[in-house]
């Protein structure tokens, strides 16, 4: 009885929840039983080697692809195959490894676009864009966040890289939502400006509960709560940094290969 | 029952033909993502310059060298105009095959003139390939070639005979498109050629990078789906009409065979081109109506609903929309098409 | 002021547009070009219809002409109806009824067409258009068999002494309707959804990511764009008072999908251009020329390959260019490419024009008139000199075209360069 009132309530306020996720592609299981309970407000890192199936993690909990069984809880609900909008709208919103922004919008255009939706504005075409006054105000303190308010105007493709990063970042957040995962944010960017963008995600993410793939060791250990480490389609564990880099198994199947990984990667950072 | 035969022989043969169509816009389509709206004018391109070889050097040669000249003009489309819009995205390779169906259709009004030509098939292939002949006394037995008149006559009135002959040329057809698929087969699976355009249709920098010509590779096969759809035009020019308009009107249906079958499928666009031929050539043979189905069963209707167009439209009246009746039928229940597999 | 400003782009520039509207009869009397005019009118609302489509919302269609064929065939049942039973629709309002029309029929045939996009979305359009079409000769009651089904904009009361048998009457009609539409279809590119339009566009897949259906997106605005179509095809009923089964027909669609493009798709008032073109090229290109469809063809194709923008591209991009200052060292250059142009065109189309006149007119006698100057289709020396002309012509302009894409690129990398280091735009 007591139990079943603890995981109850632990149940709620769990921000997301996975139980038992597998996603088969044809005859290949890429996740096989992936488990893994995210606490309101907490900052989980995911890790593992290329192709543990990590992106198709993120794909799954977004709504890109259906699991072929097991369960999503999202603050509660079940988001098991729901589309993308609509989990969206639940709470939940992610952003992309590849850039993935509106290329011929302008910055503002972008973040303005973002927030309709959570603004309540629906499909209508009854109202005109300039008399939005929340939905623009609402853009212009995203861009100011993301430290895009120079670039008000500018068309997002003739942004730089790491500027689209931090846009995409912005319409990430623009909605309001509540569990923000971000898929390798900081992919192709130099140290420095890893170090600041880190800053940012922190900033803008304040109170939310976050879920990141990310392969840069250093970023992991700095930003993350717990760690989560996913070898070929399984959380083989997920605990506290210190923890999780104490772990044998973890070591084992991770972490010593990509303590090599983490040096190429930063001779390669560090240009 | 010799007409349900043959019909289904020529439901057949005319699917064939729009398989030979819908085969090579799928290649073009699978190995590069183009839709080439200008397919059909390649066909009426094949039968018009078909036409022209053949009174020249004669109809088998024709055969070899029409596809051949299509397959030049397409490979030189491609490499001049298609490969330069490229970087622009689907929508406008799809917009410049769209012009070229423009100007294809002009040059060869001015080239072969705005009425329909005749173009005859050899003599080997004039006249019937068999006849299937039903009489009340000894049922149904085939000949081969024509059936002659007495044949086709019983001396005794009380005896019924019919001869359904089947055309040569249909018969070729379907000969020419069942060597084309298996020779396709092949050359995609069995030879290295094949293997390198499959592998260039998902890798296409590994395989630049293995040094194979990509951008040459899809000049070829550009070329080679142009040449099907000539070789398409020079035997169905021969068995039907060759006129202007016969790209427009064998365009639109095999695009719907494409959508039909799941962009992108080989086999679901023979299933849909098997499948669209049949219905066609059966509804087009078939008077009746509504109407004529509900009296039929005993329901009388009166006077007024009688001479409503609706009820009183033959099958035979409705058989050119059936097409694409079909495709919103099968967008409605199953939208990724019969075989398909990829998102359009 | 200010606020509509913002709202609807300049007050004045509209301003100028409804003074035009209303001149432009006055100017050109004749009643050739009233009816061109009223023609450009109606063009030039479906045009716009259309590229709410393609331009705004990246969906190409091959089969827009249902949606302003089945308003016009609605509209003149409706008029007809009218001058029947006395029903009160004034004529004046008849082109709303095509609307409303146009909507139901995109509300009834959208939800089928916009499940899907891009490729599939254009192969679905084609084959629903020749549905309708084959349809049009099957059902006479609606769509009047071969001969159509005609009407009289007479039909009603005279209010204020118009009767709408004037030509130039129905001029002023369809400008206020095209006033009206032309400023209604630009609003609402700066609504909510027509901004969602644009993203749908560029990223369906992270218009999800933010919250909206694409789908649901890109349905409504097909309906949106088939009123529009529903109302130029009411006013083209009214205007020819007949309509039969070719206003559905692929010919139709394709001319909007061409004209559209030419103009230009990526900007608000490419497809008013093309509008016009489109009606310029009908009425008087085709009377001056047998080849005018093979020209329209290779013009439409050397804009997919060099100018994608349309004609309303390379406006904006000269004008860009112009603000910057560097406009006035590039006209010399501009100059030459243009003479080399001219040269090359003339060509082309004295070829052309000699080969048509050979196939088709040969009956004729053998002499062709091209723009004044005859020249003999059986002499050789024509074939030749005109030949030698249109080598010259190539020459010349891939020279002028190198020189003058060297100081074009120039030109624009400079532009850049300014951009860049003012910070951000305008």
């Amino acid at each position: 009885m007591s139990a079943s009132i603890h995981s109850k309530a632990s149940s709620v306020s769990m921000a997301l929840e996975l139980r038992d996720l597998r996603k088969s592609f044809g005859k290949t299981e890429i996740i096989r039983g992936a488990s893994l309970a995210v606490r309101q407000g907490e900052r989980v890192a995911i890790i593992g080697p290329n192709g543990a199936g990590k992106s198709t993690l993120f794909n799954l909990i977004s709504g890109r692809m259906a699991p072929t069984s097991g369960d999503i809880i999202l603050n509660g609900q079940q988001i098991k195959g729901k589309k993308p909008f609509e989990i969206n709208r639940m709470g939940l919103s992610r952003s992309f490894q590849i850039t993935n922004i509106f290329p011929k919008l302008s910055v503002f255009e972008n973040l303005r676009c973002s927030v309709l939706w959570s603004l309540g504005y629906g499909y209508t075409f009854l109202k005109f864009l300039v008399d939005l006054d929340d939905a623009n105000a609402r853009a212009q303190e995203l861009m100011e966040m993301i430290g895009l308010h120079k670039k008000r105007d500018v068309v997002a493709l003739n942004l730089t890289y790491a500027e689209q990063r931090a846009l995409e970042v912005g319409i990430t957040i623009a909605g309001g939502a509540n569990v923000i995962l971000l898929d390798e944010p900081t992919a192709g960017m130099s140290k420095s400006e890893t170090t600041r963008f880190i800053a940012l995600i922190k900033q803008v993410t304040e109170g939310k509960t976050l879920l990141t793939v990310e392969h840069d060791m250093g970023v992991v250990f700095g930003l993350a709560d717990r760690i989560a480490v996913l070898v070929y389609g399984e959380v083989i564990a997920f605990d506290t940094p210190d923890a999780v880099r104490a772990s044998a198994r973890v070591q084992e199947a991770y972490l010593g290969s990509s303590v090599a990984d983490a040096q190429v990667g930063e001779s390669a950072q560090g240009h | 029952m010799e007409f349900f035969i043959i019909s289904t022989l020529n439901g057949i043969s005319y699917g064939l033909l729009l398989f030979m169509l819908s085969s090579g816009l799928t290649l073009i389509f699978s190995m590069m993502g183009v839709l080439n709206f200008a397919h059909a004018s390649f066909y009426m391109l094949g039968a018009y310059i078909g036409y022209s070889v053949s009174q020249v050097l004669g109809f088998w040669p024709a055969l070899l060298v029409a596809p051949l000249i299509v397959g030049v003009l397409g490979s030189v489309f491609e490499r001049y105009c298609l490969r330069r819009v490229h970087k622009f995205g689907h929508v406008p390779e799809l917009l410049i095959t769209f012009g070229l169906t423009y100007v294809v259709l002009e040059l060869v009004q001015l080239v072969w003139g705005r009425i329909a030509i005749e173009f005859k098939p050899p003599t080997a292939l004039q006249g019937p390939a068999f006849t299937l002949i039903n009489d009340t006394v000894s049922g149904l037995r085939m000949v081969w070639g024509a059936a002659n008149a007495e044949m086709c006559s019983a001396v005794d009135p009380a005896v019924r005979v019919v001869c359904s002959p089947f055309p040569a040329t249909r018969g070729f057809m379907v000969l020419v498109a069942l060597t084309m698929l298996v020779s396709i087969w092949l050359l995609l699976t069995r030879t290295r050629v094949g293997l390198v355009i499959q592998a260039a249709l998902t890798h296409p920098d590994a395989v630049e990078a293995l040094g194979h010509n990509v951008p040459r590779v899809l000049m070829l096969v550009f070329g080679a789906g142009a040449a099907l759809a000539g070789l398409a035009g020079v035997i169905g020019g021969s068995t039907f009409l060759t006129e202007p308009s016969m790209a427009a009107t064998v365009g639109s249906i095999i695009f719907v065979v494409v959508v039909v079958g799941g962009m992108g499928s080989l086999s679901g666009a023979f299933l849909a081109s098997l499948l669209i031929g049949t219905i066609q050539t059966f509804a087009v043979a078939f008077d009746y109506s509504l109407l004529g189905a509900l009296q039929q069963v005993g329901v009388s209707v009166g006077a007024t609903l009688s001479a409503n167009t609706l009820l009183t439209m033959k099958l035979s009246q409705v058989a050119p929309i059936l097409p694409y009746l079909f495709l919103v039928l099968i967008l409605i229940f199953r939208p990724k098409g019969l075989l398909g597999n990829r998102e359009g | 002021m200010q606020r509509w400003n913002a709202r609807i782009g300049s007050v004045w520039l509209w301003a100028l547009f409804a003074a035009l509207l209303l001149v432009v009869p006055q100017v050109f009397t004749s009643g050739l070009s009233v009816t061109m005019l009223s023609q450009m009118g109606i063009a030039i609302i479906a045009c716009l219809s259309y590229n709410m489509l393609l331009g705004q919302g990246g969906m190409l269609s091959f089969g827009h002409a249902v949606y302003t064929g089945l308003g016009a065939f609605v509209s003149i049942h409706a008029l007809n109806m009218y001058s029947g039973a006395g029903m009160p629709l004034p004529v004046s309002l008849v082109p709303l009824a095509g609307g409303l029309a146009g909507m139901a029929f995109a509300v009834l045939f959208g939800y089928v067409t916009t499940r899907k996009s891009g490729t599939t979305f254009a192969m679905i359009t084609l084959g629903l258009a020749e549905l309708v079409f084959a349809m049009s000769l099957m059902v006479p009651e609606f769509f009047g068999g071969e001969g159509g089904i005609s009407g009289n904009r007479m039909s009603g009361p005279a209010v204020m002494g118009i009767t709408f048998g004037p030509a130039k009457q129905v001029y002023y009609l369809i400008a206020a309707y095209t006033m009206v539409c032309v400023v209604l279809m630009y609003a609402f590119t700066q609504t909510p959804l027509g901004r969602l339009l644009n993203a749908v566009r560029d990223n369906p897949e992270r218009v999800e990511f933010i919250g909206y259906n694409p789908q649901r997106v890109r349905y409504t605005a097909f309906i949106i764009a088939g009123f529009f179509a529903g109302i130029s095809g009411g006013l083209g009923a009214l205007n020819f008072e007949i309509v039969n089964a070719e206003v559905v027909g692929a010919a139709r669609s394709g001319a909007y999908l061409l004209f559209t493009f030419l103009g230009g798709a990526t900007f608000f008032f490419g497809p008013i251009i093309g509008a016009v073109l489109m009606v310029l090229a009908f009425v008087l290109l085709s009377e001056y020329t047998q080849a005018w469809l093979l020209y329209l063809g290779l013009v439409f194709m050397v804009m997919v390959m060099y100018a994608p923008g349309g004609i309303a591209s390379l406006i904006m991009l000269n004008l860009q260019v112009a603000r910057h200052g560097k406009l006035r060292p590039l006209l010399p250059a501009y100059g030459v490419l243009a003479a080399a142009s001219l040269v090359l065109l003339v060509a082309v189309a004295a070829l052309v024009e000699m080969v048509y006149h050979r196939q088709l007119n040969s009956a004729m006698g053998s002499v062709v008139n091209f723009m004044g100057l005859p020249l003999d289709t059986t002499s050789a020396q024509s074939w030749l000199g005109l030949c030698a002309v249109l080598a010259l012509g190539v020459w010349i302009f891939s020279l002028a075209q190198g020189r003058f894409g060297a100081r074009w690129d120039a030109a624009q990398e400079a532009i850049e360069k300014e951009t860049h280091s003012a910070g951000a735009a305008p």
